[in-house]
């Protein structure tokens, strides 16, 4: 009895560090009218063209930085395993600069290295050099689940077998490699989705129309409000990660088994 | 010219030798087998012949082409792996068909082509399965009607049977070698089990360290080996410590005891060290062979019952001894400890030089049967 009781009560309170805020948030935001609870704060912030048009444009933002970053990431772990196993360890160290280098530092070093280029005097561009800044961030988290995805294949021979089929390089990445590390692809783009969700400093910085700078100019202006966006911004992001992982689905479960 | 030729290959990585002085022609429609120990350079061999690894030095030319520079995918060579490499997202008939989606042959053709590589295979209901949800066996006869649906120059397996059980084992390679004869296909096959490479092969290339030990028949390498290599390695064989008595009319004496050879012994001369092999199957009793015959006494050490056969071993003095008798309800096996009497004829004597130079009484016969 005890002993199932330890293992309860650890999981408790660890559930409720998450929850009780989240409830709390939650259970605040719906007092926007003195003495009722109502979904007011809810309405107004659902309202304002400047949330719709902030998440808009850090979702698409999201999601060009996952297929930017899968399509740079995929080829090079793979070569790296198939070719340069030596360099694995430095890659495993470039991996780690992202928690090293501060976000401050990395987008004013980015911003020097091209001021007076098309990425940095153009609204474009500079949207160009946040996807850039993102790709860097989710590195770590794409890298390491890619690499593992690859592992639990055997890269080697199924390239040689295609090769010996007639298969080119490209071929081979399309058909071959990126089917299979498909589900460990989704599991790095979900939480570089759920970063680039939340950012703030990078795009506060590059003058971004972003989610995360309007979140930040929501709260120290409104008072219930903030709340309510918090919840929306929960519940939004965990709707697109379904919404990932259902249209991953049907290629995910073509690759699934005992494996 | 033969259908498959290499010349003077040789293969190093850094400083250490692969593959040296590898010459090998293959007839079409051939069937050969890589045999020797684990790191003697077959697969190294068979990945130069399919592309994957560049010879440091020498030739590959399959019909009257000259491939050594040609990359793997336009080479057109089945291979087979051990570890299968079956494409997991992919259904069965996806992974037979994957060659020619490649190079592009109309949807009809491929669909008809994987209907008649899994009829071939015998797994005309298994077209939709995944990898993962066959046996190793039936992945493995996937693996080779994939190889085979892009109708490949040739066809090369790199011990396609070493994951498998004995059962499967011995019935897919029977399977194997019938699809090769069906199709006529030129075919490599990488072993380190010579029972596989003798039931199988038309030809056995035996490999030690890098190097062509001999080129043979599964009869003549077991036979006739070429070097003391070759005689150890394939079967089991004694090997007795002798003397030359004397090397004109082939006469060497094993712990004192006279042993008459087939053939004289040129390459030795009298007062030599020499091994005498004998092969445990040329062996008998003594009074069961009538012809002038050679004889060794000894004491019974040990004997194993193995089913049909019964296992003896002998000690002499020094040296230990092999035979095998039939199995014989009516008669009782030697007993350990007893006194024993075995004879061999002068014939299946091999003298084996003390080094690994090859020398014994049949080579020269051996030579000309190939
Ligand atoms: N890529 C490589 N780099 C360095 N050495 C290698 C490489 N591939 C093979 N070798 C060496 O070449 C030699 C021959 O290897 P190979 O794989 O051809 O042996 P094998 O006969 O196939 O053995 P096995 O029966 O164990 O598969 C070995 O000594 C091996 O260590
Ligand atoms: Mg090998």
């Amino acid at each position: 009895m005890l002993k199932r009781f330890w293992p309860w009560f650890w999981f408790t309170v660890g559930a409720m560090y998450f929850l009780v805020p989240l409830y709390a948030t939650f259970d605040f935001s719906l007092r926007a009218r003195r003495g009722e609870l109502s979904f007011a704060a809810y309405a107004n912030v659902l309202n304002d063209i400047k949330f719709v048009e902030s998440f808009w444009f850090s979702f698409q933002t999201a999601l060009a930085t996952i297929v930017i970053s899968a399509l740079v990431i995929v080829p090079t772990a793979y070569w790296v395993q198939l070719r340069l196993p030596r360099l694995r360890p430095v890659i495993e160290f470039f991996t780690l600069l992202p928690f090293v280098v501060p976000a401050v530092v990395l987008v004013f070093s980015l911003a020097r290295t091209y001021s007076r280029t098309p990425l940095t005097d153009s609204r474009e561009g500079l949207w160009v050099l946040l996807i850039g800044s993102y790709v860097i961030l989710s590195f770590p988290y794409m890298y390491r689940a890619v690499d593992t995805g690859l592992r639990s294949i055997n890269i080697h021979d199924l390239t040689e077998a295609a090769q010996s089929l007639g298969a080119g390089w490209f071929t081979i990445l399309a058909r071959v490699i990126f089917p299979n590390v498909y589900t460990a692809l989704l599991s790095g783009a979900f939480i570089t989705f759920a970063i680039v969700m939340g950012e703030f400093t990078i795009a506060a910085l590059l003058a971004q129309p972003a989610f995360g700078p309007y979140m930040n100019r929501l709260a120290s202006s409104r008072v219930y409000e903030p709340s309510a966006l918090a919840i929306i911004s929960f519940a939004l992001t965990w709707a697109a990660i379904a919404a990932i992982q259902w249209i991953g689905q049907g290629a995910q479960a073509r690759v699934a088994g005992p494996r | 010219m033969a259908f498959l030729e290499l010349v003077n290959v040789r293969k190093s990585f850094g400083a250490s030798v692969a593959v040296e002085n590898f010459n090998l022609a293959v007839e079409r429609g051939e069937f050969v087998s890589f045999l020797g120990p684990s790191g003697c350079g077959k697969t190294t061999t068979l990945r130069m012949v399919a592309g994957f690894e560049k010879p440091t030095a020498g030739r590959i030319v399959i019909d009257g082409v000259d491939v050594t520079d040609t990359p793997p995918n336009r080479r057109n060579i089945g291979m087979v792996f051990q570890s299968y490499a079956l494409f997991p997202n992919m259904t069965v008939a996806d992974n037979i068909g994957f060659g020619l989606k490649i190079a592009r042959r109309p949807a009809d053709e491929i669909r008809a082509r994987v209907e008649e590589l899994l009829r071939i295979i015998h797994m005309s209901e298994f077209g939709r399965r995944y990898p993962y949800q066959l046996s190793g066996g039936q992945q493995q006869r996937v693996a080779l009607a994939r190889a085979l649906a892009i109708q490949p120059k040739l066809l090369l397996l790199d011990e396609p049977l070493s994951a498998l059980d004995a059962k499967i084992r011995a019935s897919l390679r029977q399977e194997i070698r019938e699809i090769q004869r069906q199709l006529g296909i030129t075919t490599i096959y990488v072993t380190h089990d010579q029972e596989e490479a003798m039931a199988l092969s038309d030809r056995i290339v035996v490999m030690s360290r890098g190097r062509i030990e001999q080129i043979g028949t599964p009869f003549e390498v077991y036979n006739f080996p070429a070097t003391r290599f070759v005689a150890s390695f394939v079967g089991t064989l004694n090997l007795l410590q002798a003397t030359v008595v004397d090397a004109a009319i082939g006469l060497v004496s094993v712990e004192g005891q006279s042993i008459r050879v087939a053939r004289p012994l040129t390459q030795h001369r009298s007062g030599d060290a020499v091994s005498l092999a004998l092969r445990p199957e040329l062996i008998a009793l003594d009074g069961q062979i009538n012809s002038e015959v050679n004889r060794l006494s000894g004491t019974v050490e040990d004997v194993t019952f193995l089913g049909s056969i019964v296992r003896v071993r002998v000690r002499l003095s020094a040296n230990k001894l092999h035979f095998d008798l039939f199995n014989n309800p009516q008669l009782r096996p030697p007993q350990p400890g007893s006194l024993i009497t075995v004879q061999f004829a002068p014939e299946a004597c091999l003298v084996l030089g003390e080094d690994a130079s090859p020398a014994h009484p049949m080579s020269a016969s051996a030579a000309q049967a190939a």
